[in-house]
């Protein structure tokens, strides 16, 4: 599946997950929608027959409130089955709310708490030049995220230790849980602030396809090199007019009404 | 306790080139050796705990044995979290290792008093939690550790501890080990009380245990260097054989081992006295070595032995009473 359409598909099922599980977050699944779907259409060397294939590139879902987003695009890449998408956020689900890896093919790491992906990444992408494999980390982040000290002692890590392989993408929609980024804690000059860590910083937009498939690809590599963070610029609910830059959908789960007319303005309807 | 613990690991890193250590910046002259030796199993993280966790655990997904090092709190409690979700909940094969454990850094101050660490590490699921009582118990834990894999805690004292187990020892994971008192060969008697101890506090539990039998009171000695898997069979089974279970523990009396024998034994049948011997619940703004601060929260030989002396009294004397 082309990354347009795999992209279309994430987006009609977060807004369906979300409708029928009355779950949160489903402007920040919405926002980071087009950067999975490059991901996963385009750049990882994943295989869905095999997930724990060992030179499988990783991906960690850091800003693991954006869950359904991420069950969603397995599912449509064949790691399991799409039917048990309506489960998620259900009584007895394994899909939770937050990222879990038990019993969903596919899924690296279990995240929510924030802060915590992008120090394993450090790790699996330390490991891996330690041990000569080409796999390649993708780390998924949040920008209210980046508030967490945890992100910038991994960045500072990640810097000085050269992790050529380990791609940091940060969903930089500019809010957070209460407001935006700026009012809430500035993190510009932000680009600034990964290059001062010692990272190699591409910005895109974050919704256009062909900009973030050239930011997203890094080498295969052994040698040293500064990481990669790849600021994307993105808008908060991108694709629902009426979700887009509001920080309510942070927690309002659609309605069935809302369902009917987001599905249609992502041309799922 | 230390050093055995670092040539242990160094020999076991010598034919594993999957096992790795990382340091946040402690271990001046006591990592140096494997660093140099081993220098691509090595990292130190700096003076970042949650990033050392998370490092760990995303090494030991990739397939890496990890072991996580640094002093008192802050290989635990400074990254609860990350031990909690990066670590057991992902089955990581990580060590944490903290060296200082109770009152070892006792002049360094509150912050450097690791007295709740076997109570919170005991909480987490997934978790082994282990602190040896002499070298001979460091090497025994540490090959469990090496053979089992984590999530695993491992509780160090210092360096100079006392050897009490001259002829080596077995712990395979879950176990406690009778120590065989020096004046106790020969005899085959069994104590009227089972001293239970965990952790470096070993020492000061023997001494105790021989004022005890200078005293006319036969107290044995038994060692539980795991925590988690606990071994509650023997207390169980040492309930119907002694008098009291006494617990000794360099730990708040909250969470650590008296609080795991008292779990056991408020499930089980017959009502034998539970004498916990362990820290009170607070912080101390008092400091000095960790003799002195023994002394001072009646750990010491000296107190251990008339507490259990005023507990055997007390209840003795109730039993009276009742008859």
């Amino acid at each position: 599946m082309d990354s347009l359409s795999l992209a279309r598909a994430v987006r009609a099922h977060v807004l369906r997950m979300t409708s029928t599980g009355r779950s949160s977050h489903v402007g920040s699944a919405l926002s980071c929608a087009d950067l999975l779907a490059v991901l996963y259409a385009a750049v990882l060397r994943v295989d869905p027959e095999h997930p724990e294939w060992p030179d499988r590139d990783r991906v960690i879902m850091s800003k693991g409130h954006a869950g359904a987003a991420l069950y969603a695009v397995l599912a449509e890449c064949g790691f399991f089955d799409a039917a048990v998408l309506h489960r998620h956020y259900q009584n007895g689900s394994f899909l939770s709310g937050h990222v879990s890896h038990v019993g969903i093919p596919g899924v690296e790491f279990s995240t929510g708490s924030l802060g915590h992906g992008l120090p394993v990444g450090a790790g699996l992408a330390w490991r891996a030049r330690q041990t000569d494999r080409e796999w390649r980390t993708y780390v998924l982040l949040g920008d209210g995220e980046c508030d967490e000290g945890s992100v910038w002692e991994a960045a500072m890590f990640a810097g000085h230790h050269e992790l050529a392989t380990l791609v940091a993408i940060v969903d930089y929609n500019r809010m957070q849980s209460l407001g935006t980024t700026e009012e809430t804690l500035r993190l510009e000059p932000f680009a600034d602030k990964w290059r001062s860590f010692g990272w190699d910083v591409v910005e895109a937009d974050g919704h256009h396809h062909a900009e973030l498939l050239p930011a997203l690809r890094v080498p295969r590599t052994t040698e040293r090199a500064r990481p990669r963070c790849v600021l994307a610029h993105t808008v908060k609910g991108k694709g629902v007019s009426f979700m887009e830059n509001q920080v309510l959908w942070h927690y309002r789960p659609p309605s069935a009404e809302e369902l009917e007319r987001a599905l249609a303005e992502v041309g799922a309807g | 306790m230390r050093n055995r613990f670092f040539s242990g690991l160094l020999t076991a890193a010598l034919v594993d080139p999957d096992l790795v250590l990382i340091t946040a910046d402690l271990g001046f002259g006591a990592v140096d050796e494997f660093a140099a030796a081993r220098p691509g199993q090595f990292v130190n993280a700096g003076v970042a705990e949650q990033n050392m966790a998370g490092l760990a655990a995303g090494i030991a997904l990739a397939g890496g044995r990890v072991f996580t090092y640094s002093i008192a709190n802050f290989p635990t409690l400074r990254c609860l979290e990350q031990i909690r979700n990066d670590i057991c909940y992902h089955h990581a094969d990580v060590t944490v290792v903290a060296v200082g454990g109770g009152l070892a850094y006792g002049a360094l101050g509150m912050s450097h008093h690791a007295t709740e660490d076997l109570a919170i590490m005991r909480a987490l699921p997934g978790m082994a939690v282990a602190a040896p009582g002499d070298p001979a118990e460091v090497d025994a834990v540490l090959s469990d550790l090496l053979t089992g894999g984590g999530p695993a805690y491992l509780r160090l004292g210092k360096t100079g501890e006392r050897t009490l187990h001259p002829g080596g020892v077995s712990a395979p994971r879950g176990t406690s080990i009778p120590v065989a008192l020096f004046d106790q060969e020969g005899s085959d008697q069994k104590g009227e009380v089972l001293l239970c101890s965990t952790g470096a506090i070993l020492d000061a539990t023997c001494d105790a245990a021989q004022l005890l039998r200078a005293r006319g009171i036969r107290a044995d000695v038994r060692s539980f260097p795991w925590l988690d898997p606990f071994d509650a069979a023997t207390i169980r089974q040492a309930a119907g054989e002694y008098e009291a279970l006494v617990t000794v523990e360099e730990h708040s009396i909250v969470g650590g081992l008296g609080s795991a024998a008292a779990e056991v034994l408020a499930e089980s049948a017959g009502g034998t006295p539970l004498i916990r011997i362990a820290l009170p619940p607070t912080s101390s703004s008092v400091v000095g070595d960790q003799q002195y601060l023994r002394a001072a929260f009646e750990l010491d030989a000296e107190s251990i032995s008339r507490r259990v002396r005023n507990h055997l009294e007390a209840n003795r004397g109730l039993a009276s009473q009742i008859r």
